[in-house]
């Protein structure tokens, strides 16, 4: 139904032409669900955007054939390609809050589609527009035709996209990571959506994304590119059991999963014995009944409503939620970023709850607790240096000497891998692996005894994922760290921690060792965390 | 909806401290304006007595919070004082006199936004290009001119050299016959009567003054276009819209610049700012008579109330007009009203 | 991506280079700057003719190779005045501006920080600023203090001051919240030091825009000002004063007395207003490569 042959995307930027995609070829037959997977600058949405002819400024086709149903989509005018977007071809997008216009009601985004291809009149399209809300099992759909997408959830703004998107019953449907930043039950939710609906009209789709999990899961062949290349393509099962291609294997490895260990996402070649623990078993930070009340417009907002656990020394544990569930909040309160409600924070017998977040700064525990950011770019300063970054807490919370400061940055870029190098370099000159690394090495400069995590890997691919979780786990053995590693991914946690925190609504719902949360958990709200996440363990054998 | 009619009267309620202030700093500083009024007011041949008389009538004897609050009384009452220079009230000196201010100003802002917007969004569907760099340079020329300078320009050119210009000297000729007061402005006015002649006199006195005003306008409005644009262009929602295959005119009009227009709203305040400010300087080089040139006559003979009503007037007039747009933005915006929950 | 700089200041310059390579109409505005500051250092020095010498019987003489820009009413020689006139108007608005940009800084990174009352009291101050059309305020105060250069400063300073409240207000305020300021703190730095060292130098790009908009406002509010006789006074060569003077002799084809200075008004105004985005490039490091 598509093919797409030796097709060559190349944009200009300031530094020159960049080869975004390079002698791409794929196909995707009629009913059929491609997968398209990589890590970010894959080309894999740029390859989409073409065939939609809907890149950026500055993006070309240099070369190749896409051909649909017999039509050139390559070299159709304008006006074709305007009555084949929507109608034959559509395409839903990562972040569906911003990919509906925000000041006009859900209901008339959805008639301008109609309209404009002819579906509806001006008598009946009000009628369709719901019908079409009702198929995307939007509850009350004749109210919220009138909602604008502010007033709806990011998970209800996706069903409206996608609402958009199939109106005209196209015969292809391109989503472009439709899940990415929705929660993990939501993700469920919506897949499970698309994936009903293109069987139900019998379409064929193409579902493009970073996480393997969720291609394995709902595609019936995948495609997997690298640095604008196709690089393998092949059956799921055949695909993840029987890599033929050394980055599908790599990709496949440092994807977490039931019964790999932390090394063993790492390439064979790079994998060495994992550094011995020290644990003296003494509570090292016990939480007491922690409670969290915001003011709000509509009155107070508990955002943890008195939470209590203990932390040995030298353990690892983790705090597991989806979004609002407390679980960045409560990790602030410890690190002393935020004042608490009531409760006690007790850290090596000390309540630091109650000394002041003003005095905190400058007190001799500071350097105890530290903690790494959730996305690096934004938690490094963009007018200082890797260096400047590194040295702010050697400055501010040891007694080195300048001269020892420097050799002690040095020795901190050695212990995290940054080639000294990188670090005269500003924030946007670094990878994100490299940002980690820095956030990391800050986090670390002091010798912290508890080092919090704020989904340090959130935002990176799984390859570099693997490289830093295998970091964290190597610095948690060399240094004597206790870590409380913030996440929503349960996979991740299993790799890193010992003991596991489930949180809800502010509330615990469950805790203890992380294999047997896992494996057999007692709540029904982790089981169907559980059941949401995409695994590859349930194909990989 | 009744998040947005609280934010409303929100909104109307945060104006009245403003307002307040705006009174209490013009109290301020009339008082502190060099000249004795008194002295001024007893006239040449006064004695220390006679001025002492005329400053007890005046209430200057008095403390300065008790002159304060005889003052607000007479501002409740509409009574801004009289005008040593006219001998009038100086309410009804400004009455008559802000039709003239205000019909330059609006016409101004009428041509302005006519030529800005459009210039905008020109530039932001080809950012980077020949088109944008001209338009950047056209608007950055344009708020660079003096207003004064412009005006004497124009005069200059379309007056002196070209002669098609009438001589810039009021809103109309003395040829023509003023229309009678219904609104104040002379277009509508004679309008209103079918005096077509008289209509074509007073537009060919406007658009002078008003041009050069619309010119140093144009630079914010066009600017503030062109980045909105731009950004509501790259956003995601029009690349949905893109995918969906709607018409380039709807996504552009319908979507783009519907959104766009929002922040460009927000700058009229600015610019309306602006316009009153060079309204005074228009006024003067094209000895408009509006309460721009009243005032400038007002500070050259330190007629403190007129100076005081004047700038009472532009300000409550200013804050009227921000309450105006903020109002018209809540309306057109569905967001407003929800987004602090 | 290229090296890393080896230096801070090589880096700097040849980040300048980059920027002005890249926008030629930057570069155009640097070399107008350069010119203005010139005028303004060694303006006197270099003049043909006392700006203040009258010569009545040289009067009204249109623009020759004697006199450039020609002469005025009283004979001077109006290339030496708008010249010489360039060292006041500068020296006006940048120190103008220069107040205005301390204080709002301040106030707008204070509010900005920690929010609460302070912010409520400052927003209803500003407010009432804002309230007024700003010229009008500038000739209220003005007129109310009296006529002298040091009003004219005050109150374009005060009439300024809310827009860079109202902008590092923002600016802070977005930055509070954000990974690197709560890492500062992390490392040991007070709430002041945070909010001085960290997050305030990453609003100055922004800032950079409205310091430049300002200047070329600030030039054109005390030239307005003088315009309607409020603020520098005759015979004190001045851009303002000289297009009101000569405004007088347009409509009897005496073209060049107001021209020229107006010309030169506009020239500084639309520098600055040029200026403003090639200086936020070279101050934000995100825009070297």
């Amino acid at each position: 139904m598509l093919s797409i042959k030796d097709l060559a995307v190349d944009f200009q930027t300031r530094k020159g032409v960049v080869h975004a995609v390079r002698n791409v070829n794929l196909h995707v037959d009629k009913g059929e669900t491609l997968g398209i997977v990589g890590e970010s600058g894959s080309g894999k949405s740029v390859t989409s955007y073409a065939l939609m002819r809907i890149l950026d400024a500055g993006g070309t086709i240099t070369a190749g054939d896409i051909v649909y149903s017999g039509i050139d989509l390559r070299h159709s005018s304008a006006r074709d390609m305007r009555n084949i977007r929507g109608r034959e071809i559509s395409m839903i997008f990562q972040n569906p809050r911003a990919a509906l216009n925000p000041i006009r009601k859900v209901g008339h985004q959805l008639e301008d589609v109609l309209k404009t291809h002819s579906q509806a009149t001006r008598y009946d399209a009000r009628a369709k527009a719901i019908s079409m809300l009702e198929a995307v099992q939007i509850r009350n759909a004749e109210e919220r035709y009138h909602a604008y997408p502010f007033e709806l959830s990011g998970g209800m703004c996706q069903r409206i996209v996608i609402a958009i998107a199939l109106a005209c019953n196209p015969q292809l449907l391109i989503a472009d990571e439709p899940t990415t930043g929705l929660d993990i039950t939501t993700q469920k939710t919506v897949m499970d959506l698309i994936q009903s609906l293109s069987q139900e009209r019998q379409m064929s789709s193409i579902l493009i994304t970073h996480d393997l999990g969720l291609a394995a899961q709902y595609c019936d062949r995948i495609v997997v590119m690298k640095d604008g290349e196709l690089v393998e393509t092949g059956k799921p099962k055949s695909l993840f059991n029987n890599a033929q291609h050394a980055y599908t294997r790599k990709l496949i490895a440092a994807t977490p999963r039931k019964n790999a260990s932390i090394r063993d996402l790492l390439p064979v070649e790079e994998q060495q014995p994992l550094p011995e623990r020290s644990q003296s078993g003494e509570t090292l930070l016990r939480v007491n009944n922690l409670v969290k009340t915001y003011a709000g417009k509509n009155g107070p907002v508990h955002a943890v409503k008195g939470i209590s656990f203990d932390l040995k020394q030298g353990k690892s544990l983790a705090l597991v939620g989806e979004s609002g569930c407390g679980k960045s909040t409560t990790s602030s309160m410890i690190t002393r970023l935020l004042d608490c409600s009531s409760g006690e924070i007790i850290f090596n017998g000390q309540d630091i709850g109650k000394i002041k977040l003003r005095d905190f700064a400058q007190h001799e525990m500071r350097k105890d607790i530290q903690m790494v950011f959730q996305d690096a770019t934004d938690s490094l300063n963009p007018r200082h240096s890797a260096f400047q970054s590194i040295l702010e807490p050697i400055k501010h919370l040891t007694d080195l000497r300048s001269a020892k400061r420097q050799d002690r940055v040095y020795e901190l870029a050695d212990l995290v891998g940054l080639p000294h190098s990188l670090l005269t370099r500003f924030p946007h000159q670094l990878s994100g692996g490299q940002k980690a690394r820095v956030g990391i090495a800050r986090a670390i400069a002091v010798n912290p005894q508890l080092l919090i995590l704020d989904e340090p890997t959130a935002a990176l691919d799984v390859s570099i994922q693997a490289i830093v979780l295998n970091l964290l786990a190597d610095l948690r053995a060399k240094l004597g760290m206790t870590y409380l590693f913030v996440s929503h991914d349960l996979h991740v946690v299993r790799l890193l921690c010992d003991d596991v925190i489930v949180m809800k609504d502010g509330e615990i719902v469950e805790m203890g060792p992380v294999e047997e949360v896992m494996d057999q958990p007692k709540s029904e709200y982790t089981q169907s965390l559980l059941d949401a996440a995409p695994s590859l363990s349930k194909i990989v054998e | 909806m009744s998040g947005r009619y609280k934010t409303i009267s929100l909104r109307i309620a945060q104006a009245i401290p403003v307002l307040f202030g705006v009174v209490v700093v013009s109290f301020i500083l009339t008082r502190a304006l060099p000249g004795d009024p008194a002295v001024y007011f007893a006239g040449a041949s006064a004695t220390e007595e006679s001025i002492a008389q005329v400053r007890e009538a005046l209430g200057l004897d008095k403390s300065l919070p008790e002159q304060f609050v005889i003052y607000l009384g007479d501002l409740l009452r509409g009574d801004l004082g009289q005008s040593i220079s006219t001998g009038q009230a100086v309410t009804d000196d400004l009455a008559r006199r802000l039709p003239a201010s205000l019909e330059l100003t609006l016409m101004a802002l009428f041509i302005s936004c006519s030529i800005a917007v459009p210039l905008g969004v020109m530039a932001a569907t080809k950012p980077g290009s020949l088109r944008d760099h001209i338009c950047r340079v056209i608007v950055t020329a344009g708020v660079s001119l003096p207003t004064f300078f412009t005006g004497i320009l124009l005069i200059y050119i379309f007056y002196y050299l070209l002669g098609i210009a009438p001589s810039p000297l009021g809103r109309l000729d003395f040829i023509y016959i003023e229309p009678d007061t219904v609104t104040g402005f002379y277009l509508i006015d004679a309008a209103l009567i079918g005096d077509w002649e008289t209509w074509f006199g007073a537009l060919k006195q406007l658009i002078l003054p008003a041009t050069t005003l619309a010119l140093f306008t144009m630079a914010p409005i066009a600017r503030m276009t062109r980045a909105a644009m731009l950004s509501a262009l790259s956003s995601d929602f029009v690349r949905t819209a893109r995918a969906a295959g709607l018409s380039s005119s709807k996504i552009l009009y319908g979507y783009a610049l519907h959104n766009a227009m929002l922040p460009v709203i927000t700058t009229l305040g600015m610019v309306f700012s602006f316009t009153l400010g060079a309204n005074v300087l228009v006024e003067k080089v094209f000895a408009w008579p509006g309460i721009g040139s009243y005032a400038i006559e007002a500070l050259v003979a330190s007629d403190y109330a007129a100076v005081q009503g004047f700038v009472l007037a532009m300000a409550i007039l200013f804050v009227l007009l921000n309450l105006t747009i903020d109002i018209a933005y809540s309306l057109i915006d569905p967001r407003i009203g929800f987004e602090e929950r | 991506m290229s090296m890393a700089p080896t230096t801070k200041s090589d880096g700097f310059f040849a980040h300048i280079f980059y920027v002005l390579r890249g926008n030629p109409i930057t570069a155009l505005a640097f070399i107008l700057l350069a010119f203005f500051i010139v005028c303004a250092l060694f303006g006197p020095l270099i003049v043909p003719y006392d700006p203040l010498a009258s010569n009545t019987s040289n009067a009204l003489k249109p623009p020759s190779s004697d006199h450039w820009f020609g002469t005025d009413n009283l004979g001077r020689d109006v290339f030496s005045r708008v010249i010489v006139a360039t060292r006041l108007d500068l020296l006006i608005s940048v120190s103008a501006v220069a107040l205005s940009f301390v204080i709002g800084s301040i106030l707008g990174s204070i509010a900005g920080y920690w929010g609460g009352w302070l912010d409520a009291i400052l927003n209803r101050l500003l407010d009432t600023i804002m309230a007024f059309p700003l010229f009008v305020l500038a000739m209220g105060i003005v007129a109310a203090l009296g006529n002298t250069i040091e009003n004219i400063v005050y109150a374009t300073a005060l009439i300024n001051i809310p827009f860079y409240a109202r902008l590092v207000r923002a600016e802070v305020n977005i930055r509070r919240d954000a990974g690197f300021a709560l890492a500062a703190k992390l490392a040991g730095n007070s709430d002041l030091r945070v909010l001085a060292v960290h997050i305030f130098p990453n609003a100055l790009p922004p800032m950079m825009v409205q310091i430049s908009l300002n200047l070329g406002w600030a030039i054109l509010n005390a030239a307005g000002l003088s315009f309607i006789g409020l603020g520098v006074r005759p015979p004190t060569p001045e851009w303002g004063i000289m297009v009101a003077e000569g405004a007088n002799f347009v409509i009897s084809g005496e073209w060049w007395l107001a021209l020229f200075p107006g010309l030169w008004l506009m020239l500084a105004v639309f520098t600055f207003n040029l200026l403003g985005d090639g200086l936020r490039d070279i101050v934000d490091p995100r825009k070297r490569t």
